[in-house]
């Protein structure tokens, strides 16, 4: 029988081989996150899920990564009281922060107060890179771990004229976005692009991200017969979906519905999201890189669920940071940034490389060919589809009985 | 075209304001008690009936009842947890034992919003339709359910006038509102009216919830606003009249309605809200109060 003093001289040793093995400081990584949001619920798990791996794999230079993870309840407010805490009381070397624009935009300045570097896995509003332009020394510290507005849009335009102007020969749309920090550039973009690739913007509609009731915003887009609706909208997801779906207003909805990109909202929406389309970095059964895939099945067999986007860029962000601290040697601040901006990392949304600092958007990512390209999926009976760009689809495009379209070929 | 698209669907928000606001109002009239957790018990019930439809896959009928189920045990909860032990509390003064109420149901209202956000995110959900498809009348192409939720509000309200008018128990429920000493005099328990009025508007809440999830959905954070909406009916239609909310439901429905198609959907709640203050300026017990 076990004597309780060996299992104590048993923990002991345990305790003194641990210790041992983590000799040198551990690596804290604060992750701000916003815990009851789809969006935002995959941030921390995802960060976690990283630095497990690395820390099995012996850790940075021998040094632990520990995750300190903040619930900010969606709250700008919450989330500067908690980089505060995070740096001054809790010691992080970075920080993570949040999917939502307003916060990162609110977190921005005391990244570069308290010399911390500090990266979105998932706010697009280009104003947080606008800033670093115009402030560099002081700003340097935050980077763009997701696409900004601007890229989004364009990535957007590139497949609807791949997926809608070509093969439907569609000329008119509207665009539909919620009112928020990410969206004015988003719009601008829209806007900018559209016509270039041959869609017409005939009407421009900003909801309130308050809006519960949809029916007169749809009544309006349909009296003008566009061919499609751009969409921008985060905030809202669940209601317009639905709305569609229940008054079959029979025009396309194409662009970024955000919380059509979790795997959860064909349940939110008792399978209204049917046929929407949607602008990803990442999605179910997608390879984008040979560590997507890997990436989504060890987060699935842990948590249980599928992660959202910020999910995926989040667990990059832990390997990235993992990474700038090797290179430069430590952790000191402005070492960390140098390395960042030299980051030629291939993650789970791929190629993940940053624009420079003489760039209008310095500590974006880089887009396009060789780099990110984005992808364009659609719910297709339950299931999240990739039908954008040709070499990474999985399947067509397929529409609701409700959208009656014609090939151009027919 | 426009004047029949804003005449349907104002009357059937308007319909599901009006069931919104007639428990809350009930409450008020009989018991005194503002509850401001009134808001979450109706997402609660919404919740309750997606949860079961969604994820037990029970069908929008039994997911409805559960819905209903979940409204009438969160009514009872708020009265038994927050309302009744201040009611009865010997160490509050009378005279302050209307802000504790006030304070109480929204801390409650507040924990079971907390408690729904952090069992089912705070994405909005959506109840299964019980009516599927849509239906032109008079050019307006709707969705069959919201002639179906409209149907609903007015036959729950239909009910609710029957029961307080026609029947023994009803009668005893509006002379309580009317003078609670008088009603404790000819025997009736004034705690066992209190228990019928709660059950009336667990009920109401309930199935207020599920129409109002199967037409625009609810979230967490419709929390606030739901109790908002229903707090400002009742003011503007006169504090415990359960009429003067119906008619203010109406007016605020379509005030709404008719700013989204006519100004815009960004400014839909405005000109209600500025409605609001002027009844307050010009009339304070509002359009049909009785004090």
């Amino acid at each position: 029988m076990i004597s309780l003093k060996s299992i104590l001289l048993a923990s002991c040793a345990a305790v003194l081989v641990s210790s041992a093995a983590w000799a040198a400081d551990p690596i804290r990584i604060g992750v701000i996150a916003e815990a009851q949001a789809v969006a935002g619920s995959s941030i921390a798990p995802a960060a976690q899920l990283a630095a497990e791996e690395i820390n099995a794999k012996g850790g940075v230079d021998g040094r632990k990564i520990e995750i300190v993870v903040y619930d900010n309840h969606s709250s700008s407010a919450e989330s500067v009281r908690a980089f505060q805490r995070a740096v001054s009381e809790d010691k992080v070397n970075a920080v993570i922060a949040s999917y939502i624009s307003e916060v990162v935009l609110a977190l921005e300045p005391w990244a570069g107060r308290l010399k911390t570097l500090m990266i979105t896995p998932g706010a697009a509003s280009d104003v947080i890179t606008q800033n670093i332009a115009k402030n560099y020394d002081q700003l340097k510290y935050t980077f763009h771990g997701y696409l900004t507005s601007t890229s989004l849009a364009g990535l957007v335009c590139d497949a609807a004229k791949d997926l809608l102007v070509e093969p439907y020969k569609m000329k008119t749309a509207v665009i539909m976005s919620e009112d928020a920090a990410w969206t004015t550039p988003l719009d601008a973009g829209y806007e900018k692009c559209l016509p270039e690739i041959g869609l017409k913007v005939v009407d421009h509609i900003r909801m309130s991200p308050d809006t519960t009731d949809f029916t007169p915003i749809f009544n309006k887009i349909e009296a003008l017969k566009p061919d499609v609706m751009i969409t921008g909208i985060s905030h809202v997801g669940t209601q317009p979906t639905v709305q569609w779906k229940s008054q079959q207003v029979p025009i396309p909805m194409f662009g970024i519905s955000s919380q059509a990109t979790n795997s959860t909202f064909w349940k939110d929406t008792n399978g209204a999201v049917e046929g929407v389309f949607y602008n990803a970095v990442s999605g179910p059964g997608v390879a984008v890189t040979p560590k997507t895939l890997p990436f989504v099945e060890a987060y699935q067999k842990k948590f249980g669920n599928f992660p959202s986007y910020a999910g995926y860029t989040s667990y990059d962000d832990v390997y990235m940071i993992a990474d700038a601290i090797h290179r430069a040697g430590g952790t000191d601040p402005d070492k960390m940034v140098d390395a960042m901006e030299a980051t030629d990392y291939v993650g789970t949304i791929g190629r993940i490389a940053f624009k420079p600092k003489s760039d209008p958007n310095p500590h974006a990512l880089r887009t396009g060919k060789g780099y990110i390209t984005g992808l364009m999926l659609q719910w297709q009976s339950g299931k999240q589809v990739n039908v954008w760009p040709k070499e990474l689809a999985a399947g067509t495009t397929s529409w609701p009985s409700f959208i009656k379209l014609k090939a151009a070929s027919n | 075209m426009l004047f029949w698209q804003i005449l349907i669907d104002g009357f059937a928000i308007s319909a599901l304001y009006a069931l919104g606001a007639t428990g809350f109002t009930l409450i008020f009239g009989v018991s005194g008690v503002l509850n401001l957790s009134h808001g979450a018990i109706m997402v609660g019930a919404a919740v309750a009936a997606w949860a079961a439809a969604s994820e037990l896959g029970v069908g929008p009928y039994t997911g409805a009842l559960i819905g209903i189920l979940a409204g009438f045990i969160l009514a009872f909860a708020t009265y038994f947890i927050a309302v009744r032990p201040i009611q009865r509390s010997k160490v509050i003064a009378e005279s302050e034992k209307e802000i504790f109420i006030l304070t109480a149901t929204l801390l409650w209202g507040i924990i079971i919003q907390e408690a729904i956000a952090y069992l089912f995110t705070n994405n909005a959900k959506t109840v299964l339709p019980i009516v599927e498809g849509v239906t032109t009348v008079f050019g307006v192409r709707t969705p069959k359910n919201e002639y179906f939720t409209a149907a609903i509000c007015w036959v729950a309200i239909g009910l609710l006038w029957f029961l307080v008018n026609r029947t023994r128990r009803g009668k005893a429920v509006m002379a309580a509102s009317m003078n609670p000493r008088g009603v404790t005099l000819l025997g009736i328990e004034l705690s066992s009216i209190y228990l019928t009025v709660w059950a009336i508007y667990g009920l109401l809440a309930g199935v207020a919830g599920i129409l109002l999830g199967m037409f625009l959905g609810v979230s967490s954070y419709s929390v606030g606003p739901l109790t908002a909406s229903a707090f400002s009916i009742v003011v503007l239609g006169g504090l415990g009249s359960v009429s003067g909310s119906l008619i203010a439901a109406y007016v605020v429905g379509y005030l709404e309605t008719g700013t989204a198609y006519l100004i815009s959907p960004a400014y839909r709640t405005i000109p209600a809200l500025l409605l609001l203050v002027v009844v307050m300026y010009l009339r304070p017990q509002g359009l049909f109060g009785r004090r």
